[in-house]
């Protein structure tokens, strides 16, 4: 594809900026890739780079600023129109249609046709005309879903190929993948760009990037830190980019931690999908923050820990040893909550109000013979709420409600469990600055009056802010633990980003 | 090329098309809980102007009695596509349940077997709830699957035959009995629709019931065990379906195996017109019985007004249509 100007730039962003209700998820951003360079974007969970590629793939539209690509402007609406001008991303989860061949995937949605008909003699010979330029091979008559997730993955190299991409997006591609089949996924990268493709690597793994890339770009925050030769980056000099901001939102003083503290939560050698041999304790009074980047198994401990899933060996007990019972009613019961991850999909009831939302949990304690009584309910909802700044009536329903809001809802409802440990996955996601704060200072208060709290965040600083202690997961094993003393932004990005041991 | 693209880009389109002109949630919602009952007044003063012989205690009396089979199933149907289900056993389990009590009424006291007519259909319901929920079948093939299985036990009950009462009218008292100016099928059919409606508006389950059905996960989360609020509006289900049954075989004082045939359509089609969501989670008892009365006025305005009939089904189809088609643009406005 001769570019319309000279230059070797193929693709050009300018000042693009992108929001997500309040959160700015890209600040600006100015970026160039050059053909047939493999280009790397890094930095924390949540600093952008995923939204960034999904803006040049036309999977995201930016709020403001320009793209170009071969020096035309250009505004995908959708990745199909990103597709016609040779923009591919292969995306983290995989789109493959099991029940169909190889081959009938590659070429899903453009097959060759004949009167309507799709021929598969015409199809069979492009694929095996396809494969010979790429350089890999998988059996085009094998059912995808029989494939591995290394083949899937190959699958939607190929079938980029097939639409002549000359650019491809990849999102942590190699993040599902085990040893060999990483090697092999980074011969294909190497490839692809010696045969003048261009590659946007979106990458958590450091070593990986300074392999591969040729060009690396560090985000933090939305914002563009430095773009940079790959060689003259390294892991060190590439976590201190990601990191050395300034504390942003401002934090309420820790709780103080009592001495000698019973134990509220003790986790021994759990085992559950996702999770391979977890132990901990977490102390009343105490918050016990978990750091890991997405895919550590954090959310998958939260969830075996709670009952949410089941554990395939190991035990939870809370205080005085009273194991729990492995399912989320019971754990309500025996007072352990947990705020789900997501909201929308775990959390609430969007059709009904905020407070049958809020009082979803403990509808016995309002109700009697099976009945509920709505002005007890309405008491025991206000006397939660008191103090609280919810913008909303508890009539309205929760689905109207802004983010932050939303969360407080579920802390609502949590609360009104009296739990004695809280579990909180993500309890900031997707909620602005100024409500941001109110769950800090819901967190700790909680933590004033006894309750352990289990904080899983994105945001290492929130665990810098608020955590006694922090747990690293990397691989769905708690890899260090750090106490009140090491606690720093670059110990913690550096057990979470430390490479998997080779497979 | 992530994404099968067309969908995605299609979404995208009509969203950013949407956006500009969205009512409040809470505005649209008003909006649908009223909706069935506008056109349910206007078609009640259509028919009052228009036919002298409509609004009168006979008529409408008549039509509450005729229609106290449906809106007995229809209440209790509401719960279980409220809950997240779908309940096609219904027409099958009226007839069992009324063949079952009018077999039983030939050799004992009705009381007898007017209560183990009913059992069964709490006992069919058990099972359609245990098998969509524990076994993970899904609720519409297992109860189409068990809507066969019991219009077979009850062929063989009867052996194909109209079972007829006509011998033993106390059988008949159930239904015929005049209380306070009405029938008692009617009384009957009061108490069960208010008894239904308090359950999902007021109990504790009823609640649970909403949440299982507007957010299966969450509710899970929240504590509720899902799969058991399922079994009780079955079983709900089941047990109205099998009164309705029996009701109406003291009505007529007659039962046979294929009466409840075109029956689960019908009930499905009032729920459905009244604005219950079939897609679970939202929805309500009195919203159901307007939706029935409502299609039974339809019936009724053709029979007075000497309309050809043929057009009724077409009215209905085209109703039904509609209410569906606002509760999925209701629903895409919300998410």
């Amino acid at each position: 594809m001769a570019g319309v100007d000279s230059s070797n730039t193929h693709v050009e962003l300018e000042g693009v900026s992108k929001r997500f209700g309040g959160v700015l998820a890209l600040d600006g951003i100015s970026l160039k890739l050059d053909v047939g360079t493999i280009h790397a974007l890094v930095g924390e969970n949540g600093a952008g780079k995923s939204t960034l590629g999904k803006i040049v793939a036309g999977a995201l539209q930016p709020d403001e600023g320009r793209l170009a690509v071969h020096g035309v402007d250009v505004s995908f609406r959708s990745p199909r129109e990103a597709l016609g001008t040779g923009i591919a991303a292969v995306a983290q989860e995989l789109t493959i249609v099991p029940q169909l061949s190889v081959a009938e995937n590659v070429f899903l949605g453009a097959e060759p046709r004949r009167a309507g008909w799709v021929s598969r003699r015409a199809l069979r010979k492009r694929y095996d005309r396809l494969a010979e330029t790429a350089g890999f091979a998988l059996p085009a008559e094998r059912s995808a879903g029989r494939l591995r997730t290394a083949e899937q993955q190959q699958v939607e190299i190929l079938r980029a190929l097939s639409r002549e991409a000359e650019l491809i997006v990849m999102d942590e591609p190699s993040a599902a993948l085990g040893g060999p089949d990483v090697e092999r996924l980074h011969e294909i990268i190497r490839s692809l760009a010696r045969s003048g493709k261009t590659i946007l690597l979106v990458s958590h793994f450091l070593r990986e990037v300074l392999e591969l890339a040729d060009t690396v770009t560090i985000l933090r925050d939305g914002q563009l830190v430095r773009t940079g030769a790959a060689k003259e980056e390294s892991e060190e000099s590439l976590i201190q980019g990601m990191l050395g901001r300034p504390l942003g939102a401002a934090f309420p003083d820790k709780p103080k931690r009592g001495e000698n503290q019973p134990v509220a939560l003790a986790v021994r050698d759990l085992h559950a999908p996702g999770v391979g041999g977890v132990s901990l304790e977490l102390r009343a009074g105490e918050i016990l923050g978990v750091a890991g980047l997405i895919g550590a198994g954090r959310t998958e401990l939260a969830r075996a820990i709670f009952g949410a899933d089941r554990l395939s060996a190991g035990s939870v007990e809370l205080a005085d040893g009273r194991p729990v019972r492995g399912t989320p009613a019971a754990s309500l019961r025996d007072g352990l909550a947990m705020l789900p991850e997501s909201r929308k999909e775990q959390g609430l009831v969007f059709g009904r109000s905020v407070i049958e939302n809020i009082s979803l949990s403990s509808l016995r304690g309002v109700s009697r013979a099976g009945v509920v009584n709505r002005r007890a309910e309405r008491a025991a909802t206000a006397r939660i709420l008191e103090g609280w700044s919810l913008k909303a009536g508890v009539d309205q329903p929760v689905s109207s409600l802004s983010g932050g809001n939303q969360q407080k809802v579920l802390f609502a409802r949590m609360l009104m469990c009296s739990p004695s440990v809280l579990i909180a996955d993500e309890p900031t996601r997707g909620v602005d600055v100024g409500a941001k704060r109110a769950i800090y200072d819901l967190l700790v208060s909680l933590a004033e009056r006894g309750v352990g709290v289990l904080l899983i965040s994105s945001e290492v600083e929130e665990l810098l802010g608020l955590a006694h202690r922090v747990l690293v997961m990397r691989g769905g094993r708690v890899v260090s633990e750090l106490g009140e003393g090491e606690m720093s932004e670059s110990a913690i990005l550096a057990a979470a980003f430390a490479e998997r041991e080779a497979a | 090329m992530a994404s099968p693209d067309g969908t995605a880009a299609g979404r995208g389109l009509s969203r950013g098309r949407l956006e500009g002109r969205q009512l409040p949630d809470w505005a649209s919602s008003r909006l649908r809980s009223a909706g069935i009952v506008i056109p349910f007044v206007a078609l009640f003063i259509t028919l009052t102007i228009s036919s002298s012989s409509f609004a009168t205690k006979v008529n409408l009396l008549n039509i509450l009695d005729q229609q106290a089979a449906v809106l007995i199933i229809a209440a209790a149907g509401t719960l279980v596509l409220v809950a997240g289900g779908i309940d096609l056993s219904v027409g099958a389990v009226y007839a069992l349940a009324g063949v079952t009590s009018a077999e039983l009424a030939q050799h004992m006291a009705p009381a007898p077997a007017i209560i183990v007519g009913v059992l069964v259909g709490f006992v069919v319901g058990a099972v359609n709830g245990i098998v969509a929920t524990y076994f993970r079948i899904s609720a519409l093939i297992a109860t189409l699957a068990m809507s066969f299985v019991i219009g077979g036990i009850a062929s063989l009950i009867t052996h194909g035959n109209l079972v007829v009462l006509f011998n033993h009218p106390g059988f008949g008292d159930l239904t015929h009995t005049q209380f306070l100016g009405a029938k008692t099928s009617i009384w009957i059919m009061l108490v069960a629709i208010v008894v239904l409606g308090l359950f999902l508006a007021r109990s504790t389950i009823g609640r649970y019931i909403y949440a299982a059905g507007g957010n299966a996960e969450a509710a899970r989360i929240a504590g509720v065990n899902v799969n058991r609020v399922r079994v009780v509006s079955f079983m709900l289900s089941g047990g109205a379906a099998a009164l309705a049954g029996v009701i109406d075989a003291s009505r007529v004082l007659s039962a046979q195996s294929a009466s409840g045939e075109s029956l689960t359509f019908t009930v499905l089609a009032g729920i459905v017109v009244g604005g219950t969501s079939i897609l679970g989670g939202e929805g309500a008892v009195w919203r159901t019985v307007v939706g029935v009365l409502f299609i039974a006025l339809i019936g009724n305005g053709y029979d007075l007004l000497g309309l050809n009939p043929l057009y009724e089904q077409i009215t209905l189809g085209v109703i039904m249509l509609l209410a569906v088609g606002i509760d999925a643009w209701a629903r895409q406005r919300r998410t």
